[in-house]
């Protein structure tokens, strides 16, 4: 196999990598913030609830999560729901894979949901006091106090840890390959396997890194444009 | 008539009693210091009349408008809550401007939220009152490019865009050194000969002598000695007043 023809087959994996983490990103970065608000909510039950579940999402590897919920549904109903989403969704774009992908798409956005649940929960609660108390001597309603004011300063707040979280995604995407999604890793070993090429499966290294590089630069600026003001 | 009229007020914090029994009235266009040492609950009191915090017991009226009376058990709505804040304005100890937005911004953005008026009059009444504290080439700058001083006036122009019947001042001056705290005593001076209704808790002690037309000294959660500036600074009756008096000319 050529050089161009191994980079074509880890890209063809890369793809799937990179719609992990589109997905992840789109899902998981809006339901964080219904879960955060559930952890600061002043009534009891839903606070606990939902502090439990953030406990058990970031208390078990991700790797099992996965398994779980490619597992779990099956056993219990016998009937391969993923299977049909896959097929529904995906098999234009030849990646239905009995289940798995959306499988891994779910367990993903669930995972990095609680835990951009607790950077947003940060956040908010880092804002002083007095930004909240400066609203309504003036008159203004808790939402305009939240949208108007709070929300930029715990944007500008976040946007450094998030950077962090969202780093971390893209890697930790290649756990996708202990159910056998086709993922970057996974197309690497299978070269190994059946090709005796081992050398792909370091080269893998390279889309990370660069694709690692290009979201740093965008980070950075998008850290750098939020930092007119200090709160 | 009297602007402010606060009758019986009293609060607690679970089992600690802060307020006990508060009463006092204010005229149009008077200054009133409000002085203490710290924990006597000065600041509660204000939080109080303000709306920050909901007093257990008493009766607030501003301008002959009962704004909160204990013994009318109708629920206040948040509605009525804000409408009751809209009455005052409060400067804060630590300013609490909105650093994410000029100068400019934190005067126009509850006018323009509360549609106080067209963006046009806003903004040029924003501008005079940012002129009236002296700051008319910093109305584009963003709080953290600002003096602590230039903030705490900002501070004050911002509770004054909304025209508020009385101006509350919680220890306006505590966070700033000498030099600064002049520039924020001078605005608060130039506001009272304009003629600005004002409530002060400090403890600038000649400030509060020079400014005011009556001076509160509060102990423990109840009102000890109040009247004349001159009378109750300078010639104190009560044995607590004479003593934290006493302890403030020593330091200086």
């Amino acid at each position: 196999m050529s050089f161009l023809e191994v980079t074509a087959f880890l890209f063809d994996g890369f793809k799937i990598s990179l719609l992990i983490f589109a997905v992840t990103l789109l899902c998981g970065a809006p339901l964080g913030l219904p879960i955060a608000f559930c952890s600061m909510s002043r009534f009891k039950i839903v606070k606990s609830i939902s502090k439990v579940i953030v406990w058990i999402v970031r208390g078990i590897p991700l790797m099992l999560q996965i398994f779980i919920i490619y597992y779990v549904p099956g056993l219990l109903f016998g009937y391969q729901l993923f299977g049909q989403i896959d097929r529904y969704m995906f098999i234009e774009y030849g990646i239905a894979d009995a289940g798995r992908i959306t499988a891994v798409l779910i367990a993903f956005a669930l995972n990095y949901a609680c835990y951009f649940s607790e950077i947003y929960r940060g956040g908010i609660e880092s804002i002083s006091k007095g930004q909240y108390e400066a609203g309504y001597v003036l008159g203004l309603t808790k939402s305009q106090i939240f949208r108007k004011i709070i929300l930029k300063q715990v944007i500008q707040r976040i946007v450094p840890p998030m950077s962090n979280e969202i780093i971390t995604l893209i890697k930790d995407t290649a756990l996708a390959n202990c159910i056998m999604v086709c993922e970057i890793i996974k197309n690497a070993k299978e070269l190994a396997a059946t090709k005796a090429l081992i050398w792909p499966l370091f080269f893998t290294g390279v889309f990370y890194l660069v694709f690692v590089g290009v979201l740093t630069v965008v980070l950075n600026k998008a850290e750098k444009k939020l930092s007119y003001f200090r709160s | 008539m009297a602007i402010l009229e606060v009758s019986n007020i009293k609060k607690s914090f679970g089992k600690t009693e802060v307020l006990k029994d508060i009463s006092f009235t204010l005229e149009k266009g008077d200054v009133l210091s409000i002085i203490g040492s710290s924990g006597s609950g000065k600041t509660t009191l204000l939080r109080c009349l303000n709306f920050l915090e909901t007093t257990d017991c008493g009766k607030i009226v501003a301008d002959g408008e009962v704004l909160f009376d204990s013994e009318d058990k109708t629920k206040m709505t948040d509605e009525k809550i804000r409408e009751n804040r809209l009455n005052f304005g409060l400067v804060f100890q630590n300013f609490n401007l909105f650093p994410q937005y000029t100068v400019l911004q934190n005067l126009t953005l509850a006018p323009t939220l509360l549609k106080k008026g067209d963006d046009v009059t806003i903004k040029q009444k924003a501008l005079e009152l940012i002129k009236k504290v002296g700051l008319e080439e910093k109305a584009d700058f963003y709080p953290c490019q600002l003096s602590g001083g230039q903030q705490q006036r900002v501070a004050i122009a911002r509770a004054l865009a909304l025209n508020p019947k009385i101006l509350f001042f919680d220890e306006p001056t505590s966070a700033l050194d000498p030099e600064l705290t002049m520039e924020v005593l001078n605005v608060i001076k130039g506001l009272k000969e304009s003629g600005c209704t004002m409530v002060i808790v400090t403890h600038e002690m000649a400030f509060a002598r020079d400014v005011s037309d009556k001076v509160i000294f509060m102990d423990g959660g109840v009102i000890v000695e109040q009247g004349d500036p001159e009378q109750v600074i300078n010639n104190p009756q009560n044995e607590r007043t004479k003593h934290f008096l006493n302890r403030y000319k020593e330091n200086s």
